[in-house]
């Protein structure tokens, strides 16, 4: 089942300069929060901060609060590896492991953390592929063919199903179509719809249909901070913000 | 609607440089062909009429007699190379690991630096180090110390191979990894370098193949013999060093066997990189890269 997060004051940088300014932000546990604002407006680094992946990059730091159910991701004892283990990541660009064949794709995070028991893998791998909705197109090629041999939109449903097959809590999607053909899009839009059940789904998207298309909430963000927070309809029909009217208008961005 | 067509002149001269280039580059890669080509070619010629079931199986008779073969330096180089390749592969693909995820820094530089100098050491030079250090102490030459040689010699170029094979894994397979709670040293080894694997193994038997043929080095490590040896602690034949020796000498069968020995060499070397591709392109799946 997914778990809210609480995020209380969350400040992030690129070396000096500070990218996200103090955010707060609620997600409710099964549920699909969106994140808009134009580019450059921290809403990747964001989400990115809340698995401990902005950390990677040489240089960057975060400070602040994040509380994703119970786990304190930012505490003292918190390990950044056991993080991401709970909290999957789906990037921009689908990026299978080119060497692997589909099925070691999907088994890769519980392979490499020591998980041994072949039978379970198995009924992982398939539990996995059948979320994403990808099973009946590959489940007679699981071992001969490679990730990267798959289409586009294939292998962002991979990407997906090996994000899930660790069992994460909460699912974080930075623009998880924006490198796809609208087909394969409302492919995973659809699926990002069912997760919500299993999951809790934080979607980044450049794409403002597509955050009224899947989300229940949505935030905007711009120059760093998070300007408008709401149920989707409400940020959409009836914004607080001028700065949110203008953006959702197409008057920047 | 017909396409928008260029003055006639542009057309000829645009033909003229294309197929200018296109010659240019068709005869470099045929004059790039023509030396391998040849010297493997006059190799058979001359070396193939002394290649027979005695010259593989037996060790080399006396000066003056005739017949006796190269058996002993063939398994000696197969020795020696199994050694060089135990210390010059781990040791060169650890550094070039070091170099590629964790060097950003003035001791990657320093090692970078280093290594590029140690592959211009001229490979004589290797082997007076090689004798000091093992040679010396141990006070007696040794299939070991030529293999420590050699494996000196492979370090440099494996771990250059490998450090620019792991730079050229995208940085996104890498978050993937992360993205997954896969530690940093899994995601290394099992992810950056398994991808990253094709282009080390050639690393490898680039530095293999360079080094299988080397004499310099073995002339006071390994050293030679006429005789059967199977430790590593003793003195050993190698191919290289016995074409070496049958070549400079004043015997018409010796210099026939130097030519054999050659062509046995370059065999080998060819034939173990081979088997090295085909078995690791077994492994590869459809559609991979």
């Amino acid at each position: 089942m997914g778990v809210g997060i609480e995020v209380r004051g969350l400040n992030a940088w690129y070396g000096k300069n500070q990218s996200l300014n103090s955010i707060d932000m609620t997600v409710a546990a099964n549920h699909v929060t969106a994140v808009i604002g134009p580019s450059g407006c921290g809403k990747s680094t964001y989400v990115r901060c809340l698995n401990r992946m902005h950390e990677t990059i040489p240089e960057a730091r975060a400070e602040g609060s994040v509380k994703v159910g119970e786990m304190d991701v930012y505490g003292s004892g918190s390990d950044p590896v056991e993080v991401r283990r709970r909290i999957g990541m789906v990037f921009q660009k689908p990026n299978p492991f080119p060497t692997m064949s589909i099925y070691d794709n999907v088994a890769a995070g519980l392979k490499l953390n020591g998980f041994r028991n072949r039978k379970q893998m198995d009924e992982l791998v398939e539990r996995s592929l059948k979320l994403a909705a990808l099973w009946e197109e590959v489940k007679d090629s699981l071992h001969k063919k490679s990730g990267a041999s798959l289409s586009g939109g294939q292998q962002q449903r991979l990407c997906i199903a090996r994000a899930l097959a660790v069992e994460p809590e909460v699912l974080l999607m930075d623009e998880p179509a924006s490198a796809l053909d609208p087909i394969s899009t409302s492919k995973i839009e659809e699926l990002i719809f069912q997760l919500k059940q299993h999951y809790t789904v934080v979607i980044v998207t450049h794409n403002m249909q597509q955050a009224a298309r899947v989300a229940e909430f949505t935030g905007f963000f711009l120059m760093g901070s998070l300007i408008e927070y709401d149920k989707t309809e409400k940020i959409f029909t009836t914004p607080a913000d001028k700065r949110t009217e203008d953006y959702i208008t197409g008057r920047f961005g | 609607m017909s396409a928008p067509s260029a003055p006639q002149q542009v057309g000829l001269i645009r033909r003229f440089t294309n197929a200018g280039a296109t010659t240019f580059a068709v005869a470099a890669a045929i004059l790039v062909l023509v030396p391998l080509l040849a010297i493997f070619a006059y190799l058979v010629i001359k070396g193939i009429g002394s290649v027979n079931w005695a010259f593989l199986t037996q060790t080399p008779k006396p000066p003056g007699e005739v017949g006796g073969g190269m058996a002993n330096a063939i398994v000696g180089t197969g020795i020696i190379l199994a050694v060089a390749s135990v210390i010059g592969v781990p040791l060169g693909i650890g550094s070039g690991i070091y170099l590629a995820e964790y060097g950003r820094n003035r001791f990657g530089d320093l090692v970078r630096f280093t290594a590029d100098v140690l592959n211009g050491v001229p490979s004589i030079v290797i082997g007076i180090a090689a004798y000091s250090l093992v040679v010396v102490p141990q006070k007696h030459f040794s299939a070991f110390s030529g293999g420590v040689a050699l494996g000196i010699m492979m370090i440099p170029t494996v771990a250059r191979a490998t450090e620019e094979m792991l730079l050229m894994v995208p940085n996104v397979i890498r978050e993937a990894a992360y993205g997954l709670g896969i530690p940093k040293w899994r995601t290394t080894l099992s992810i950056s370098l398994r991808t990253a694997s094709a282009g080390v193994i050639t690393g490898c038997m680039l530095a293999f193949a360079r080094v299988a043929g080397e004499t310099a080095p073995l002339l006071f490590t390994a050293f030679g013999n006429q005789f059967w040896n199977l430790k590593l602690n003793q003195p050993t034949a190698a191919l290289s060093l016995q074409v070496f020796t049958y070549a400079i000498s004043p015997y018409d069968d010796w210099h026939k066997q130097a030519w054999a020995g050659a062509l046995i060499l370059i065999v080998l070397i060819v034939g173990a990189v081979a088997a090295v591709r085909i078995t690791t392109s077994r492994g590869m799946l459809k559609g991979g890269s």
